[in-house]
């Protein structure tokens, strides 16, 4: 069972155990265009919720992406590096970009549910 | 990923600031294939003062890379487009080559030509485009193309220096969109035979479906190709007949700035302005051997100096080591990370499937092979000096 949190920033947070996995949102990739380069931290870096955590360019522009939460980077897709592009096709599954060990469980309640989300992105588009 | 920081980097990418400044300040322009973009489901942004496509559905990769295999149309109708009109063509070739330092007195009937409009101090005000006519009962006009951005400052500047007997006359009532690509030749033959007699950098009026266009094959992506122009109240119909061809579809600004990338031109406002000089830039070669010898152009002893004795710094490929994309404002070092210049176009190429930039460096690096750095979020990444273009122009000559 997990749930998945979002910021306003399009980034998402999917919640297994004490573990998140972060990525960007459907919206965000469609806004993006064509993903050709992702930077990744370091594993075992830590990163601060509202922190720069990856880079993402696509052809025309490059985009910083936030920590959703904080914790320590446990372990990034490496995949990513070699198929950027999975980040277009596949943003919420295979196109994830880190996972972080959460610091503070409390910081997800600040975070948007789907509904709130959805809600958002209508709102914005 | 915040939005503004998304919506600020394309700023970056597609405009100069005073763009920007002058697309808050004023409500935007449509051009004449306006409703074509929204109904093509294209994504719109200013530029250039007009709302434009930046890319439609299929998203700028697969833009860039069906022009570079098929056909590409792309509305470009937010250039400036006019006629220098005087009594006979050495009157009008003179005028304008008091502004710019090519050869315009030798265009031939239909000859096409790349200049810039020039600063006192050789400075590039604008590139553009200029076309003798084929015709010679035609002779004292010539057709010129300038930028969207800059098109009022130049005409200003030009009608301020031009003699009592030679005029400009804008013709904003007409649209112009290029169509580019491996392809483009046998799509407008199906529409208009005499297309294939063309040459690069030639230009002829002719009918295209019926519809009146001033057509040149050329272009700013590297490929074969045709800038036409039409009245405005025809345009969308010839731009209807294009796209209804299966090797066409329509191409944003988003691939014509990838592709022109690749193609190693410069964009103005980005690599090359007021503050760079043709030789500075690279483009010695669009200054013909009796100018060099004669001058007569604004700028001519800086140009003079350059040309005998080199610049201090040139305009160079990059091409980035990594897969990283070093954009606009990177600093380019050597690698002891001594600063040596700055990239002024940077970001990836679609065909040759690498990060691919350009830039200014002291010309002591600026051989082919040089090894510098590029920093990228404060990280130096290895680069060398590349030869332009990244993708081989194939041009029908």
């Amino acid at each position: 069972m997990s749930t998945t949190r979002y910021t306003k920033d399009h980034e998402y947070v999917r919640v297994e155990g004490d573990t998140g996995i972060v990525g960007i949102t459907d919206y965000a990739q469609s806004q993006l265009g064509d993903v050709v380069y992702v930077e990744l931290p370091a594993v075992g870096k830590a990163v601060e919720k509202g922190g720069e955590a990856a880079v993402v360019e696509s052809v025309k522009a490059a985009s910083e992406v936030y920590a959703p939460v904080s914790g320590e980077v446990v372990e990034v897709n490496g995949d990513l590096e070699a198929a950027p592009a999975t980040i277009n096709e596949d943003p919420a599954g295979k196109g994830w970009f880190i996972k972080i060990k959460l610091k503070d469980a409390g910081e997800l309640d600040a975070l948007m549910s789907q509904e709130d989300y959805d809600a958002y992105v209508k709102s914005i588009s | 990923m915040a939005k503004p920081a998304m919506a600020s980097h394309v700023h970056l990418t597609l405009w100069t600031n005073e763009d920007f400044m002058a697309d808050i300040g004023e409500s935007l322009l449509q051009t004449p294939l306006h409703a074509q973009h929204v109904a093509a489901g294209a994504r719109m942004v200013p530029f250039g003062g007009y709302d434009m496509p930046v890319q439609y559905p299929t998203g700028i990769l697969n833009e860039h890379l069906w022009t570079r295999e098929n056909a590409g149309i792309f509305d470009v109708s937010h250039m400036g487009q006019a006629w220098l009109v005087g009594p006979d063509h050495e009157t009008t070739a003179r005028a304008l080559e008091k502004l710019v330092p090519a050869d315009m007195l030798g265009l031939k009937h239909g000859q096409q030509r790349y200049t810039q409009l020039l600063t006192d101090e050789g400075g590039i005000i604008d590139d553009l485009m200029v076309t003798r006519p084929v015709d010679p009962a035609m002779d004292g006009k010539l057709f010129l193309i300038v930028n969207a951005g800059t098109k009022e400052g130049d005409y200003l500047h030009m009608a301020a220096r031009l003699p009592a007997d030679v005029r400009l006359e804008r013709t904003d009532d007409h649209a112009l969109m290029a169509l580019q690509g491996p392809k483009a030749c046998e799509v407008l033959a199906r529409l208009a035979p005499e297309a294939t007699e063309m040459t690069f950098m030639t230009g002829r009026f002719m009918e295209i479906a019926g519809i009146p266009a001033h057509v040149s094959r050329s272009g700013y992506t590297g490929e074969d190709g045709y800038e036409i122009s039409v009245p405005d109240e025809r345009a969308a119909e010839l731009w209807d007949r294009l796209t209804a061809d299966e090797a066409v579809k329509p191409i944003g600004l988003g691939a014509r700035d990838s592709l022109r990338l690749e193609a190693g031109y410069c964009l103005y406002g980005h690599d090359i302005d007021t503050r760079t000089s043709p030789i500075e830039a690279a483009l010695n070669w669009s200054i013909q051997k009796r100018r060099r010898e004669e001058g007569g152009f604004p700028g001519f002893d800086r140009i003079k100096g350059e040309l005998t004795n080199g610049t201090a710094r040139k305009r160079v490929g990059i091409q980035p080591e990594g897969r990283a994309p070093a954009r606009e404002g990177s600093v380019i070092a050597t690698p002891d990370g001594r600063e040596i210049g700055v990239v002024t176009s940077g970001g990836f190429g679609p065909s040759v499937q690498t990060p691919v930039a350009m830039g200014y460096v002291a010309t002591e690096f600026a051989a082919v092979g040089t090894d510098i750095h590029l920093i990228v979020r404060g990280k130096a990444l290895p680069a060398k000096v590349a030869a332009l273009p990244f993708s081989p122009h194939r041009y029908k000559r």
